[in-house]
């Protein structure tokens, strides 16, 4: 009887951790992601100003120390620097589908 | 067994045949053409505007709709860029301070020339703009140059710009491979969708031109550079060609190029061959 609440204690205390507030790592990990993302679009001349403001974001909400919502911010300009890579590779051929023929 | 070789044969042959028709077109996509490009450029705009004169296209929006040319009209008499052309006249004239003048840097002493520019430099190997022309004159001459988005280059581009009225672009793509590239790398650049929005410059000046963005009247790519540079109300001042290509990578959310950028002044060299024959109308004003 007693062993499914141990069980059930210790699975709530393995869980804790990953509750538990995001670290300085946590966002240098999720930082410099972003970071090799919009060096990539910038290789492709193509970076959006929405992914440097993210970027801009995550750095400032790091600085406070809200390192979640630094997360945050950190993958959200990985998306939008990965959404612009992909814009520039898949414009390479397409953009003659517009030209006036 | 001979009737199934035949059938095989003419198979391949059909094949070869139908791969002889497509290739030459494959590469004539790759391969620009100038001329029958900047025709079917004009034909696609007169067609879509069939009440509006050639000429006319280089008045941007003022040219889409009766009521905004009147518009024009009634602002002409008493123009926003007045203040820019005046300085630009006397910024011109006034020597450096080694004694020379910009229009020691320039053919016919700068008047008159706006319609030649941007031109191919075969011996650098790139285009060179009005306005890249006009600061490497400075620093030659010892002075500082000067920003490419701000007054005083719109400024001494206003009143060049003057002395060319009337007179039609004259873009030359000379017998040089690099030229061609040139144009063929501005045109990618024109076509090419960028920024978080998805827009690229034919999405708003090719497509959508006379229709509406915001408050806005989009005008047509056919004449586009005619008027430059121009005096914005959006702005409250004048505005360089650098200031309008970059403010347009800006509000597709796009991080704009350096201004001078190789793609910018491809980009300048093809728009701008493209309205070869429209006349200069600059300095403008836009809404």
């Amino acid at each position: 009887m007693r062993a499914p609440l141990v069980i059930a204690g210790l699975l709530v205390a393995a869980s804790v951790p990953a509750l538990a507030a995001s670290s300085e790592a946590d966002f240098k990990t999720a930082y410099a992601a972003a970071e090799a993302a919009e060096k990539q679009a910038g290789n492709l001349r193509n970076q959006w100003l929405t992914t440097e403001a993210a970027l801009t974001d995550a750095k400032k909400a790091a600085d406070a120390g809200n390192f979640d919502q630094a997360i945050a911010s950190a993958k959200e300009a990985e998306a939008l620097a990965k959404a612009s890579i992909f814009q520039a590779t898949s414009e390479k051929e397409r953009w003659k589908d517009m030209e006036i023929r | 067994m001979k009737a199934r070789f035949a059938i095989l044969l003419a198979t391949a042959a059909l094949a070869l045949c139908a791969l002889a028709s497509v290739a030459p077109r494959a590469l004539a996509a790759d391969t620009p053409d100038p001329v029958a490009e900047a025709k079917l450029f004009r034909d696609y705009f007169t067609n879509k505007f069939p009440k509006v004169k050639l000429e006319d296209f280089v008045n941007g929006p003022y040219s889409m709709n009766e009521d905004m040319h009147k518009q024009w009209l009634e602002k002409e008499e008493f123009p926003p860029y007045q203040f820019a052309l005046d300085a630009g006249k006397e910024m011109f004239e006034k020597p450096f301070k080694n004694g020379k003048t910009y229009a020691d840097c320039f053919p016919d002493g700068g008047i008159g020339i706006r319609q030649n520019y941007p031109y191919f430099d075969e011996k650098e190997g790139k285009v060179v703009t009005l306005e890249l022309a006009l600061n490497r004159c400075r620093e030659a001459n010892g002075e500082a140059p000067y920003s490419y988005v701000k007054d005083d280059m719109a400024s001494l581009t206003a009143y060049m710009a003057f002395t060319s009225r009337g007179k039609p672009f004259d873009i030359k793509i000379p017998n040089d491979p690099r030229a061609l590239e040139a144009y063929q790398d501005g045109k990618r650049y024109f076509y090419t969708r960028r920024g978080q929005l998805n827009f690229s410059c034919a999405g708003c000046h090719v497509q959508s031109p006379g229709e509406r963005l915001r408050a806005e009247v989009l005008a047509p790519a056919l004449g586009i550079l005619n008027a430059m540079p121009i005096y914005r109300s959006e702005w409250s001042g004048m505005g360089t060609i650098s200031r309008r290509l970059t403010t347009c990578n800006s509000q597709t959310r796009a991080v704009p190029l350096a201004p001078q950028s190789d793609e910018y002044r491809n980009l300048e060299y093809y728009l701008s061959y493209l309205s070869n024959g429209l006349p200069i109308s600059g300095p403008g004003a836009r809404p």
